[in-house]
């Protein structure tokens, strides 16, 4: 499947833009993440990556829609 | 009240904002753009954030903190966009009826803000740039 994913932060250097088509191989949000590694190694090397669908954390047992909004968290650090 | 905002931000303003006659204390936390990280010379900042899930996760974390402190009321203010050494990034202003209280639950949003809310911060130095905490 393909998903639109906004990228933030240090993601979006990696990624080469603020929303990048990706094509998942298989539904989840661990397919994504195994996706999205296999294409772009330097996301192994942050600190960590999180996944978020609809404005949530989301873990990798979640099942995605070409539909949600998702996107890259990588390591926070506002305040 | 919760805002993500790229004006600089009224400190008076956000503590007003939180001020209720039931309160006998408002703590206020500002956090501000230091001129310096591990020595190096910071020239300036940029705050970027994922704003609608930044305000959820900030809401998230209000809601916990009034279960455990009961708040009578709360404000965040958090910038983005490019700041200064000495500009003010954040301000969260807490109101209670009594003082432990608001310092426990101040630090609290503090503390757990810089851990779950999606905003970035990109540092400039002389010499280059990093997203901060981004690698190990």
């Amino acid at each position: 499947m393909k998903v639109k994913v906004k990228t933030f932060g240090i993601s979006r250097d990696i990624l080469g833009g603020r929303e990048v088509i990706v094509a998942v191989e298989g539904q989840s949000v661990g397919d994504l993440r195994k996706t999205l590694s296999n294409q772009f190694p330097a996301l192994d090397k942050l600190n960590s990556l999180f996944i978020a669908v609809n404005q949530n954390y989301a873990g990798d047992e979640v099942t995605l829609s070409e539909t949600d909004e998702i996107a890259l968290i990588p390591p926070v650090s506002g305040g | 009240m919760i805002e993500i905002t790229d004006q600089p931000i009224d400190v008076l303003k956000v503590i007003k904002a939180a001020s209720l006659h039931e309160a006998g204390a408002i703590n206020t936390f500002i956090g501000t753009v230091r001129n310096q990280t591990s020595g190096k010379k910071v020239l300036r900042l940029e705050f970027e954030a994922y704003e609608p899930m930044a305000i959820s996760e900030i809401r998230k974390i209000a809601d916990q903190a009034n279960e455990t402190w009961n708040l009578l009321s709360y404000t965040v203010s958090h910038r983005v966009g490019v700041l200064l050494p000495g500009d003010i990034a954040v301000v969260i202003a807490v109101a209670t009826p009594h003082r432990k209280a608001s310092f426990e639950a101040c630090q609290f949003m503090i503390d757990s803000l810089k851990q779950t809310v999606p905003i970035w911060k990109r540092e400039f130095f002389e010499d280059g740039d990093q997203w901060v905490s981004a690698h190990p």
